[in-house]
C-alpha cells in the first residue's frame, strides 16, 4: 500500500481577526502591535466586578463574513463561555457561540490547477462563530519566566468550520487563500498571515478507496501560514499513511505542527481533551437582528471577487488578466482607483500587470504601504499613452515613484523625458532645418526620398524629445510637400 | 442622632441642625466604640469620609445638595470602590485595590454621599451568615452570640447597630432580604437590570442585584433614587425609565391585591414566623387591602434549582482567581497548573470551593443536561408560575426567612440545611423580580421577624409605598448596644 490507496479528508476550523476599531467587549483600540499591555482596560483584562458590552460592529462584521461565504445567517444567537484555565486568558473563560452561531451553513467556490489540469470545487461551511481572542505568551527562557502581553485579548475572532469536504493538500491552501480573498473584499479582515489575522486547525484523516466511512481524524492545533497548512497535510497523510500500512490505528488527538521540522507533534490525545463547561453568559444578552438589519448589512457588503471580475472581463480585458488584478485585494483596489482618474481599463491593465506587478514579486513595493497614489499611477499611464513620455521612460518614471513617490510629471520634466508637443517649436524646428540644410531639401524635392532620415535626424537632435518622432514625421513631411 | 433614617438627616442637614462632618464624626465615633463588638465592617475610611463630608458640606452650604449629599453610607464589600481595598471578604482578594468604582459608587459619590468604609459579607457573597468572611464575622446586633444574617450581614448589621445611615448591599439569593430580616432592618432586591451591576464582584451573574439596606422602605427609595438606571458598561442593564420610588409613599390599600402563597408558609418555617407574618398581612386586611391565596407548586424545587444555577455561573466566575494578575499567588515553582492550583487552594475559603465544584460538576460534559439544564428549566416554570399569579394580585407576602436569627455556631456544619433555609428568598432571583424585607414582629428573645413584599416587574414603587404603609404603624424597636 502507498499514499495513493487512500483518499485524504480535510476539514478546516480557520480563525481570522475582524477589522473593528475597538475590540469585540470593551472599547480598547483592537489595532495590531503596540507597547506590551497599552491596549487593555479592566474589562478585556478581566478584573473583578467588570461586564462584557458587546461591540456591535464586530457582529455586523461576522455576518458580513457570513455572507461573503455564502452562509445563512441566524437571527437568534447565544453567546456561550468556554471555559479554561490559561494564563493568555485573563477571565480563565473565553466568549463565543457554540450552539447558536451568528452563521450558519453556507458554500465556497474554489478553483486550482492540478497536475497542469483546471479543477473547481464547492466546499461547504458548516457554521461561522463570532469569538474573542487570548492574549499572549512570551517566555523569557534565559531569565526562567513567561510574561504576558493582553493587547490582542479581546480582539474580535470569527471562526469558519467548513464541512470535511477537501481531499487534497491543495485544495486545503486554495480554500484557505479563497476565504482570505472574501474576507478582504468584504472588508472585515485583512487576513495577514504574519500577524496572526488568520489561522487554522487542520483536521485530517484517511480513508481507504474502497471505505465508506471517514477513518480516524487527528486536529492539528494553530498552523498559521498557507505554507505550512499544505505541509502540514502532506505530513499529516504520510504519517497516517504508514500506520495505517503497518496495520495500526490511528489515534484521535490534537497534534501541532513544527515548521522548522516540518513535522506534526502529538499535543494531547482525546481522553485529556478538555472540558470547557460551555453555558450561556449570563453578562450578554443574546443577539437578536430583525430583517431590516440583516438586509441593511448585506446591502453594504461591497463588490466582491466575482462581481470584479466580471465586471473587468467587460472592459475587454482576457479572464487571465483580469485574475491576476482581481485576486489581489489591493492591486484590484488600486485599479479601481485609477480608473476614476483615467478610464482606460486596457492600458492600466497592461501597466499594473506588468510593471506593477513586477515589483512587487520582486519586493521593491510593500502594497499594504505603497509609496505612490493611485491618481500618479493613472496619469502616468495616461502620460504614456498619449506620447507625452515614451514607454520606456514611463517604465523609469514608475521606479522613482515606487521608490520614493511623486507627481509622475515633475520627474519626467526633472530628467528631460517630458515630450512637449509644442508644433509651434516643431515647425520652427523644421523651418530652421530647411534653410540650413538647402542641398538635401533639394535632393529630396527631386526624389532622393532617402535623405528624408537625415532630415529627420536634425530636427530630433533639435527639438531633444520635446515632441514624438511621430508628430515631427508628419510636420516634417508636410512641410516638404508644400515646398 | 445616628439612629435616625435618611430623610430625618436630610431635614437636619439642610436645616443646619448639624454639619455633614459633625454627622460623619458621629458615625465614625461610634464605629470606633461599638464595631469592635458587632464586626461589621472590614475597612474604615475615615480621613476620606470626612473629606467627603467637607465637599457635601460645601454643596449643602450652596442649596445644591440632592437627597445623599452629606449622608453617611456603608458599602458592601464586594462593590468595587477605587483606591479603597475591596476584598469580597476572601483572602484571595485580600489586598485587591480597585482602579475604578462601580457605577452605582460613581451615582453615589455624584450626589454627594460620605462612604464611611466597607462592609463585612460572607466570602464572595455565598452564605447567609457571614460567618464565612475571611475578616470580619459579624454579629447580629440584637443578640451579639447570633449571625446577623447573609451575605450583606456587614451592610444589615451596620444599619441594624447604628454604625451607618443605610447602606448597598447586593442580593444573589435573598443576601439583602434575609440579614435586613435578622438585623430587623429594611432591605430591598431590585428587579434584575434595574441598578448596574457594573463594579459588582460577580458570584452569579444572571441573579445578583444591588440594592440598599435602611431604617425604612422610604430610606429604600431614596437611595434606589439615586441608584437605578440604565448603564453602557452593563448589557444587562434596564433601558427602562427609571421611576421615583419615593412616589408611592402614604399610598392607601385600599383595594390593592395582597397574595398568600400557601406553599411558603408550609412545613420548615417556624410557628413564630408564621404567625408574625401572617398577622402583618391581616394588618393589611385591616387597611383594606384585598387578601387572595396563591400557590406555587414548583418551589419544592427552588433550591435544587438556584444551588445549581448560582454553583454554575460562580464556578466560571470565580475561574479568574488564579494568581496570575491580581489577588493571591501561592509561592510554589513549578507549572502554571501547579501555581493556580496553589493560589486557588490556598486564596478561597471552603464555602466558596464547595460551590465551585458543585457548579464545576453541574455544568461537565454528561451531567449538564441532567443539573443545569434542568434547572434552566425549573427556572422557566417558576418565571411561569409567579407570572400567572401576578395576573391576579399585585403584591405577594411571604416570610423573609423560616426562622430568626440563629446562634454562631448553629447550622454551619451541615450546608444542606443552611441552603434549605434560602427557599423563601431565592424563587426572587430566579425570576428577577423585586422584593423588599421589612421587620413585622419579634420573637419572644426580642429577636426580629422579617417578612417579604414581591412586586411585579420594575414594580419597586408600589412595594416601597406598601411597605411604608405597614411600617407606619409598626413600633420598630431598635437594638441596644
Amino acid at each position: 500500500m502507498s499514499v495513493s490507496d487512500y483518499i485524504p479528508v480535510i476539514g478546516l476550523e480557520i480563525h481570522s481577526e475582524l477589522l473593528t476599531n475597538s475590540k469585540v467587549f470593551c472599547t480598547c483600540s483592537a489595532e495590531f502591535g503596540g507597547e506590551k499591555n497599552t491596549r487593555c482596560c479592566p474589562v478585556c483584562s478581566g478584573m473583578p466586578g467588570t461586564l462584557p458590552i458587546i461591540n456591535q460592529r464586530a457582529v455586523e462584521y461576522a455576518i458580513k463574513a457570513g455572507y461573503a461565504l455564502g452562509c445563512e445567517i441566524n437571527k437568534f444567537s447565544v453567546w456561550d463561555r468556554k471555559n479554561y484555565f490559561y494564563p493568555d486568558l485573563p477571565k480563565a473563560y473565553q466568549i463565543s457561540e457554540l450552539n447558536l452561531p451568528i452563521c450558519l451553513a453556507g458554500a465556497v467556490p474554489i478553483e486550482y490547477e492540478e497536475n497542469g489540469e483546471k479543477k473547481s470545487k464547492t466546499i461547504r461551511i458548516n457554521h461561522i462563530h463570532l469569538e474573542e481572542d487570548a492574549g499572549k505568551l512570551i517566555h523569557d527562557d534565559l531569565n526562567g519566566v513567561s510574561l504576558c502581553d493582553y493587547n490582542r485579548c479581546g480582539v474580535p475572532l470569527v471562526e469558519i468550520v467548513t464541512e470535511p469536504d477537501m481531499r487534497s493538500p491543495e485544495e486545503a491552501r486554495t480554500l484557505v487563500e479563497t476565504i482570505a480573498l472574501l474576507l478582504q473584499y468584504a472588508g472585515v479582515s485583512d487576513c495577514k498571515m504574519e500577524e496572526g489575522s488568520i489561522r487554522a486547525d487542520v483536521n485530517v484523516s484517511l480513508m481507504r478507496k474502497d471505505a465508506t466511512e471517514f477513518g480516524t481524524r487527528a486536529e492539528i492545533k494553530n498552523v498559521n501560514s498557507l505554507k505550512s497548512i499544505y505541509r502540514t497535510i502532506e505530513y499529516e497523510i504520510k504519517r497516517q499513511a504508514q500506520i495505517l500500512d503497518r496495520g495500526g490505528e490511528v489515534i484521535q488527538e490534537t497534534r501541532r505542527f513544527d515548521a522548522n521540522k516540518g513535522e506534526t507533534k502529538a499535543m494531547r490525545s482525546k481522553e485529556d481533551a478538555h472540558d470547557y463547561k460551555y453555558f450561556p453568559d449570563p453578562d450578554i444578552k443574546q443577539v437578536n437582528l430583525r430583517d431590516e438589519d440583516l438586509e441593511r448589512i448585506k446591502a453594504s457588503l461591497p463588490e466582491m471577487p466575482k462581481q470584479r471580475l466580471a465586471k473587468y472581463m467587460g472592459f475587454g480585458i482576457p479572464e487571465k488578466e483580469a485574475k491576476v488584478i482581481v485576486n489581489t485585494k489591493k492591486i484590484s483596489d488600486l485599479f479601481e482607483e485609477c480608473l476614476t482618474h483615467y478610464n482606460n481599463p486596457k492600458s492600466l491593465v497592461n501597466f499594473i500587470n506588468g510593471e506593477i506587478m513586477r515589483r512587487i514579486n520582486l519586493g521593491e513595493i510593500d502594497i499594504d504601504k505603497p509609496s505612490f497614489t493611485a491618481a500618479d499611477v493613472a496619469k502616468l499611464v495616461e502620460m504614456s499613452d498619449t506620447d507625452k513620455v515614451t514607454k520606456n521612460d514611463a517604465k523609469e518614471i514608475f521606479r522613482e515613484m515606487a521608490e520614493k513617490g511623486g507627481d509622475p510629471e515633475a520627474i519626467a520634466k526633472a530628467n528631460g523625458m517630458l515630450i512637449v508637443s509644442d508644433t509651434g517649436r516643431v515647425l520652427e524646428v523644421i523651418e530652421q532645418v530647411i534653410a540650413n540644410n538647402e542641398k538635401a531639401v533639394n535632393q529630396y524635392k527631386s526624389g532622393d526620398v532617402k535623405v528624408f532620415g537625415f532630415l529627420m535626424g536634425q530636427c530630433s537632435k533639435e527639438l531633444r524629445g520635446a515632441a514624438t518622432p511621430k508628430v515631427i514625421k508628419e510636420e516634417l513631411e508636410k512641410k516638404l510637400r508644400s515646398l | 442622632m445616628v439612629e435616625l433614617t435618611v430623610k430625618s438627616l436630610r431635614e437636619k442637614l439642610d436645616k443646619k441642625e448639624v454639619s455633614a462632618r459633625e454627622l460623619t464624626q458621629a458615625y465614625l465615633d461610634r464605629i470606633e466604640s461599638v464595631d469592635k463588638k458587632v464586626e461589621s465592617y472590614i475597612t474604615v475610611t475615615p480621613e476620606a469620609a470626612l473629606s467627603a463630608a467637607d465637599k457635601a458640606q460645601e454643596k449643602i452650604n450652596a442649596g445644591e445638595a440632592s437627597s445623599l449629599c452629606g449622608i453617611p453610607l456603608a458599602i458592601k464589600d464586594n462593590i468595587c470602590t477605587e483606591g479603597v481595598k475591596t476584598t469580597c471578604a476572601s483572602r484571595m482578594l485580600e489586598n485587591f485595590v480597585p482602579p475604578y468604582n462601580a457605577t452605582v459608587m460613581d451615582k453615589l459619590e455624584n450626589e454627594g454621599i460620605v462612604m464611611l468604609g466597607k462592609t463585612s459579607m460572607d466570602e464572595f457573597a455565598m452564605g447567609g451568615s457571614t460567618q464565612t468572611s475571611a475578616f470580619a464575622k459579624t454579629k447580629n446586633p440584637y443578640d451579639l452570640t447570633r449571625v446577623p444574617g447573609g451575605s450583606s450581614g456587614g451592610s444589615a448589621a451596620a444599619v441594624g447597630a447604628d454604625l451607618c445611615a443605610a447602606a448597598l448591599g447586593s442580593d444573589t439569593g435573598g443576601s439583602i432580604r434575609q440579614p435586613a430580616a435578622f438585623c430587623g432592618v429594611t432591605g430591598i432586591k431590585p428587579t434584575y437590570g434595574r441598578v448596574s451591576r457594573y463594579g459588582l464582584v460577580a458570584f452569579a451573574s444572571s441573579l445578583d442585584q444591588i440594592g440598599p439596606v435602611a431604617r425604612s422602605a422610604e430610606d429604600c427609595g431614596i437611595i434606589l433614587n439615586a441608584i437605578s438606571g440604565y448603564d453602557f458598561h452593563d448589557g444587562t442593564s434596564s433601558r427602562l425609565p427609571v421611576d421615583d420610588y419615593t412616589s408611592k409613599i402614604g399610598m392607601s390599600m385600599k383595594g390593592v391585591k395582597i397574595a398568600v402563597v400557601s406553599e411558603f408558609f408550609a412545613e420548615g418555617v417556624d410557628e413564630n414566623v408564621r404567625k408574625s407574618v401572617l398577622a402583618a398581612v391581616d394588618t393589611y386586611k385591616a387597611m383594606g387591602a384585598e387578601i387572595i391565596e396563591a400557590s406555587m407548586p414548583s418551589l419544592k424545587y427552588a433550591i435544587a434549582a438556584y444551588y445549581l444555577i448560582a454553583s454554575a455561573e460562580a464556578s466560571s466566575n470565580l475561574s479568574r482567581y488564579d494568581g496570575i494578575k491580581f489577588g493571591h499567588r501561592a509561592d510554589v515553582g513549578g507549572s502554571y497548573n501547579d501555581l493556580i492550583v496553589a493560589s486557588r487552594s490556598e486564596g478561597f475559603g471552603d464555602e466558596v470551593k464547595r460551590r465551585i465544584l458543585l457548579g464545576n460538576y453541574a455544568l461537565s460534559s454528561g451531567y449538564y443536561d441532567a443539573y443545569y439544564g434542568k434547572a434552566m428549566g425549573l427556572k422557566q416554570k417558576i418565571r411561569e408560575e409567579y407570572a400567572d399569579i401576578f395576573t391576579k394580585c399585585d403584591l405577594i407576602i411571604t416570610p423573609t426567612a423560616p426562622s430568626v436569627a440563629y446562634g454562631i455556631n448553629e447550622n454551619i456544619s451541615d450546608p444542606k440545611k443552611m441552603y434549605q433555609a434560602d427557599f423563601c428568598t431565592v424563587t426572587v432571583n430566579i425570576a428577577s423580580l423585586p422584593a423588599l424585607s421589612t421587620t413585622c414582629g419579634y420573637d419572644e428573645n426580642g429577636m426580629p421577624i422579617g417578612m417579604s413584599i414581591v412586586g411585579k416587574m420594575w414594580d419597586e414603587t408600589t412595594i416601597i409605598g406598601a411597605a411604608d404603609a405597614f411600617e407606619k404603624q409598626f413600633d420598630r424597636i431598635g437594638a441596644s448596644l
